[in-house]
C-alpha cells in the first residue's frame, strides 16, 4: 500500500501549529452580539417571578429572554447528538420555569459587549421557590422528589424510561441461567464499584456564532462533532423548520464526546433568530466545568463466577447510572457498561446485565470517550484481577484461559461474531513490553518507595451497527485533483487526513491531490457525525466505496475518449490506457479537462455506508506505578499498551490517539473527580481544582500495535478513538493493590486514601 | 488610557480600558493565535512574549505592556515553522488549540537553554496543558528537533 498504513502528516498540521485563525471564535464577525447566560444558584427550584426591566436599561443591551419567551405548547427536545428518533428523552426547553441543577439556564442576555452583558445579568431579579434537591443517585429511583414531573416529558424510544419514577432508562438482557451457573462456581467475586463523573476538558470550551444568511436562514457555525444532529436540535429547540437552519463546523479544539451534545448552539441561535443580528457565545471554563456534559457517574455491582482452575463461567452485572438533570446519552451509555465488558470473556457460558438510569438534580451527564464502556471495564476488569489474586493465578494467564477469540460468537455483544481479534497477541505483547514476569506483582525499591504493576483489557465498538451512516462525495477537478466532501467532523483526530489517505490509496494519487471539506449541512453528504468510534470504520468504508466508483467513472470517460470498450480500459492513477496497445492512453489531466467540455458522464460520486456489525477494537494495557510508602503519593512511571484496531490507516495518528486516551484514563484513575457540596454546587469549577494530568505527572506511555484484519472495514481497519481510554483505571487500581495490599473500589484513587489505608504495605 | 506597544515589531498607539487584559488586546489587534483555555492561569494557551519573556497574557493587563514589546506566534512564523515540522511528523498537533502557547513556550525555552534534557523540557513546559496528545508526541517532536540541530551544528 502506498498511502494507507503510512504516517503521513495531518493535512492541517502546519496551519494549526503556526497558530492560524481557524477556530470558531477566530472566525466570528466582529459585530457579534455577546450572549451570556444567567444560571440558577439552586439545584431544584421553580421561578416564581423574574424581572428584567432594570437590566434591559443597561446601555448596549439588545435583548433578554426568560421562560416567558418560550411559546406555550413548545415541545421538549434533547440536546443529545443521536440518530432520530433519539433514545435520549425529550426533557428540555431552552428556558424553563423549573430549574433542575445549579447552573441550569434562567435567562439569555445579549448585548454589545461583555461588560454590559455582565452588568445586566447582575441586575436581573429572580424570585425562586426553592425545592429540596435530589442529589444522591442511589436514592433517585421512585423517590418522591421528581426531577421531571412535567406532563410534556417524552421518550421517543422504548428504553424503559418513566419520568414519574425518575427513570431515564431501564434494560435487561441475559443469556443462559446466570443464577444456576454462579451457584455451581467454586468462587464468586461479588463487588460493587463506583466511578465518578469526570470532564472531557477539551482545551477549547463550548462556543458558537450565528448569522442570518442571504436567504434569511439561520447560519450556525459551531465547535461541534455533529453538524446534522445539531440542525435538528436547533430547529426543535426554536420550533422553526429545519430548512431554515444551516450548521457547519470549522476546526474544533477537542471534543472527546463533549461536543456530541448541543451544549452552546441553541442560545445564540435563539438570539440571532429573534434579533436577526449576528451573535456568539463562548462558554467560560467555569461554565464548561459546571454546566456541561461529563461522564455518567455509575455504580456497578459485579458477580463473577469461576472454577478453581481459572475458568470464568458467568458474569452478572447491575449498573446504576446517574444522568443528572437531563437525559442526554443516558439510555445508551449505560448499555456499554455491560455490552463492552462482559464479551471479553468468551469462556463464560451465561451472563445477565440489568441497568437503571436515573435523574438527579446534578449537572446533566453526556458522552465522553469510552461512553460507559470505561465504567463497565473498571468494574469487570477489577473483579477479574481480584479473582486472579484469590485463585493465586497470574492475571495475564487467567485472561489467556478465558478471552474471546476470533471466529467465536459473543452472546453479550448483541450475539455478534468476533470477526477480527488479536486480543491474545495483545496480551503476549504487553507481557513482553513491560517485562511482566520480572515485575509482577511488586518490588520494594529500598528508598521508601514501592514499584508495582497491574494490567487490564478493553474493547469498544466501531460505529453503532445498523444505525450510523457515513458518506463521502468525491469529485474530479481540472488538472486531475480531487475534492473529498464529508459530514464527519475532524476534531483533532485527523479524520480529514485519514479519509483522504483511503481515497488516495484507491485513486492511486498523492494525498496532496485530495482536498478535503467538511462538515456543513448545506454541502456535505449525510453523516451521523464523529462519535461512537465510527469515522474510520463507517465513513472510511464509504470513502473507499466512493473512490472505487469514481475510478470506474474515470475509466468510463477515458475509454470513450479512446474509443474502446469500457472493460478494456485500465486506470493507474495517472492515465487511462489499454494494456497491450501502448498508443491507446489518455492522461488524467486530459480526462479532467474533457469532463468539463461537452461531457455527459458525471465525475462526481457520493456513496453512503452503514455497517450491520460493529467490530470491536481490542487492547491490553499495563501500568507500572511507584508509590511513596509514607505519603501515598503515586506516579505512573510507565504505561504499556498493545492495541488491535485492525489496520492502522495512519500509524502516527493512531499512536497519538492511544497516548492521549491513555493519559485521560490515567487522569480518571488518579486525579479527576467532580464533587458537589450539600446544596448541589460543583466544587471543581476551574482547572485549578479539576486536575487533568500535566506532562510532569506521567513518565512514559509506550504504544504498540497488534493488528488483526477486519474484512468489513476499509483496508482492514477498525476504530481506535475510544478503546484507548479504558484500561488505565482497572490496571492502575490493581497495581495499587499489588503494592499496598488494599483494593480500591472507587475512583479516583488518591494519595490520601492510600496513605490512610489500614495494614498497608504488609 | 493611551498605551504604546510594539506588537510583533510594529509600534502602535492604542486607547484601552484600564482593566483590559493583554490577551484581549492582542486578539483585538488580529493576533488570533493567542487562545484562552481557562480563567485561572492554569493552561498556558495564552502565552506571549513581553519584552522577550514568556507571560500568560490572560493574567497581564494590557496597560502593563505600555512602552514594551509584545510578540505572539504571528511574529515568529519562521522560527515556529522550523520546529513545528517535527511535531507535525509525529501527528502530535491533534486539535491544535494548545499548539500556539506550546510552540511559544518551546521557543522561549530554547532561547534560554538551547540543549535541554528531557527532565528540563518537562519542567519548563509543565504549565502548558494539552488534553489530546498525552504529551508523548510533543516530546518526541522536541527531541527530534534538538537532534537535528545538534547534527546540523556539527557539520
Ligand atoms: S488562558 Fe489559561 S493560562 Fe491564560
Ligand atoms: S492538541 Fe488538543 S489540546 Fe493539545
Amino acid at each position: 500500500m502506498k498511502t494507507v498504513n503510512k504516517g503521513v502528516r495531518k493535512k492541517d498540521a502546519m496551519q494549526l501549529l503556526t497558530g492560524k485563525p481557524v477556530y470558531t471564535n477566530d472566525l466570528a464577525p466582529a459585530e457579534c452580539l455577546i450572549v451570556k447566560l444567567l444560571r440558577s444558584p439552586h439545584a431544584n427550584a421553580v421561578i416564581e417571578d423574574i424581572n428584567t426591566d432594570i437590566a434591559m436599561k443597561v446601555k448596549g443591551i439588545e435583548a433578554i429572554y426568560t421562560w416567558r419567551d418560550i411559546p406555550e405548547g413548545q415541545m421538549r427536545f434533547t440536546c443529545a447528538g443521536q440518530t432520530y428518533p433519539e433514545p435520549s428523552p425529550y426533557d428540555r426547553l431552552i428556558l424553563d420555569k423549573h430549574v433542575r441543577f445549579v447552573g441550569d439556564v434562567v435567562a439569555i442576555v445579549a448585548g454589545e459587549n461583555e461588560k454590559c452583558v455582565d452588568k445586566a445579568i447582575s441586575l436581573i431579579k429572580v424570585k425562586y421557590k426553592v425545592l429540596t434537591p435530589l442529589l444522591d443517585f442511589t436514592l433517585a429511583k421512585d423517590n418522591e422528589i421528581l426531577v421531571h414531573p412535567e406532563d410534556n416529558w417524552e421518550s421517543l424510544c422504548p428504553v424503559g424510561a418513566d419520568n414519574k419514577r425518575n427513570l431515564c432508562a431501564h434494560d435487561e438482557s441475559s443469556s443462559g441461567d446466570i443464577d444456576k451457573t454462579l451457584s455451581e462456581c467454586d468462587i464468586v467475586i461479588d463487588r460493587t464499584y463506583h466511578t465518578k463523573a469526570v470532564q472531557q476538558t477539551m482545551m477549547e470550551t463550548f462556543r458558537t456564532f450565528c448569522t442570518i444568511d442571504m436567504y434569511g436562514r439561520l447560519n450556525v457555525v459551531s465547535s461541534t462533532q455533529i453538524v446534522f444532529h445539531c440542525r435538528r436540535i436547533i430547529a426543535n429547540a426554536l420550533g422553526i423548520p429545519k430548512t431554515m437552519v444551516r450548521v457547519s463546523k470549522p476546526r474544533i479544539g477537542g471534543g472527546f464526546g463533549a461536543k456530541q451534545t448541543s451544549i452552546s448552539e441553541i442560545y445564540p441561535a435563539f438570539v440571532t433568530w429573534h434579533t436577526k443580528k449576528p451573535s456568539k457565545i463562548l462558554f467560560s471554563r467555569e461554565e464548561s466545568m459546571t454546566a456541561s456534559t461529563p461522564r455518567h457517574e455509575m455504580q456497578l455491582h459485579v458477580r463473577l463466577g469461576a472454577m478453581r482452575d481459572g475458568r470464568i463461567r458467568g458474569i452478572d452485572l447491575y449498573t446504576l447510572s446517574n444522568t443528572g438533570a437531563y437525559g442526554e446519552h443516558g439510555p445508551t451509555t449505560v448499555g456499554l457498561s455491560g455490552h463492552k465488558s462482559i464479551p471479553l470473556y468468551g469462556s463464560a457460558e451465561s451472563f445477565r446485565f440489568i441497568s437503571d438510569v436515573v435523574y438527579t438534580n446534578r449537572m446533566s451527564a453526556g458522552a465522553y470517550r469510552g461512553y460507559g464502556a470505561t465504567q463497565g471495564l473498571f468494574a469487570v476488569e477489577s473483579a477479574v484481577n481480584e479473582l486472579a489474586a484469590e485463585l493465586g493465578m497470574d492475571p495475564i494467564a487467567l485472561r489467556e484461559l478465558n478471552i474471546t477469540r476470533e471466529g467465536e460468537v459473543m452472546p453479550a455483544y448483541y450475539s455478534q461474531m468476533n470477526t477480527s481479534c488479536a486480543l491474545d497477541r495483545c496480551l503476549e505483547r504487553v507481557k513482553r513490553m513491560i517485562n511482566w514476569d520480572e515485575k509482577y506483582p511488586c518490588r520494594d525499591m529500598g528508598n521508601g518507595k514501592v514499584r508495582s504493576v497491574g494490567m487490564a483489557m478493553a474493547m469498544q465498538g466501531s460505529g453503532i451497527s445498523g444505525v450510523d451512516v457515513g458518506s463521502a462525495t468525491l469529485r474530479l477537478n481540472e488538472t486531475g485533483f480531487y475534492t473529498l466532501n464529508i459530514g464527519a467532523a475532524d476534531m483533532g483526530t485527523g479524520c480529514d487526513t485519514i479519509l483522504a489517505q483511503i481515497a488516495a490509496e484507491v485513486l492511486e494519487c498523492d494525498i496532496e491531490d485530495i482536498n478535503v471539506y467538511g462538515a456543513d449541512t448545506d454541502v456535505s453528504p449525510y453523516d451521523s457525525g464523529s462519535y461512537a468510534s465510527s469515522t474510520t470504520y463507517v465513513t472510511g468504508k464509504a470513502t473507499e466505496m466512493c473512490a472505487l466508483e469514481l475510478r470506474s467513472r474515470i475509466c468510463e470517460l477515458g475509454a470513450s475518449m479512446l474509443g474502446v470498450e469500457r472493460d478494456k480500459a485500465e486506470f493507474d492513477g495517472r492515465a487511462v490506457f489499454v494494456s497491450d496497445e501502448p498508443e491507446k492512453r489518455v492522461e488524467l489531466f486530459d480526462i479532467a479537462t474533457a469532463s468539463m467540455c461537452g461531457n455527459n458522464i458525471a465525475l462526481a460520486v457520493t456513496k453512503t455506508h452503514s455497517s450491520e456489525i460493529s467490530p470491536p477494537p481490542f487492547m491490553v494495557g499495563a501500568a507500572e506505578v511507584e508509590i511513596d510508602k509514607e505519603t501515598g503519593e503515586i506516579e505512573v512511571v510507565d504505561y504499556y499498551a498493545a492495541v488491535d484496531c485492525g489496520t492502522t490507516i495512519n500509524p502516527n495518528l493512531a499512536r497519538v490517539q492511544a497516548e492521549g486516551g491513555i493519559l485521560q484514563g490515567i487522569g480518571m484513575a488518579l486525579t479527576e473527580n467532580i464533587t458537589y457540596n450539600e446544596n448541589g454546587r460543583v466544587l471543581e469549577n476551574s482547572l485549578m481544582q479539576y486536575k487533568i494530568p500535566t506532562r510532569v505527572d506521567i513518565g512514559h506511555i509506550h504504544v504498540e500495535f497488534e493488528s488483526s484484519y477486519e474484512n468489513e472495514g476499509p483496508f482492514g481497519a477498525k476504530s481506535i478513538g475510544e478503546v484507548v481510554i479504558n484500561t488505565p483505571p482497572p490496571a492502575i487500581a490493581d497495581a495499587v493493590y499489588n503494592a499496598v495490599g488494599k483494593r480500591f473500589y472507587e475512583l479516583p484513587i488518591t494519595p490520601e486514601q492510600i496513605a490512610n489505608a489500614e495494614n498497608k504495605f504488609e | 488610557m493611551l498605551i504604546t506597544v510594539t506588537l510583533n515589531g510594529k509600534k502602535q498607539q492604542s486607547d484601552v480600558e484600564p482593566d483590559m487584559l493583554l490577551i484581549d488586546f492582542v486578539r483585538a489587534h488580529g493576533c488570533l493565535s493567542v487562545k484562552r483555555g481557562c480563567e485561572t492561569s492554569n493552561c498556558g494557551l495564552c502565552t506571549v512574549f513581553l519584552d522577550d519573556k514568556p507571560v500568560l497574557s490572560c493574567s497581564v493587563l494590557a496597560a502593563r505592556a505600555d512602552g514594551k514589546s509584545v510578540t505572539t506566534l504571528e511574529g515568529l512564523q519562521e522560527e515556529a515553522s522550523e520546529f513545528a515540522e517535527f511535531v507535525a511528523d509525529q501527528g502530535a498537533e491533534q486539535c491544535g488549540f494548545c499548539n500556539p502557547g506550546f510552540v511559544m513556550n518551546v521557543i522561549a525555552m530554547l532561547r534560554e537553554n538551547p540543549d535541554p534534557s528531557e527532565e528540563e523540557i518537562k519542567e519548563y513546559l509543565a504549565g502548558n496543558l494539552c488534553r489530546c496528545s498525552g504529551y508523548e508526541g510533543q516530546l518526541r517532536g522536541i527531541l527530534n528537533f534538538l537532534d537535528m540541530r545538534r547534527r546540523r551544528d556539527q557539520i
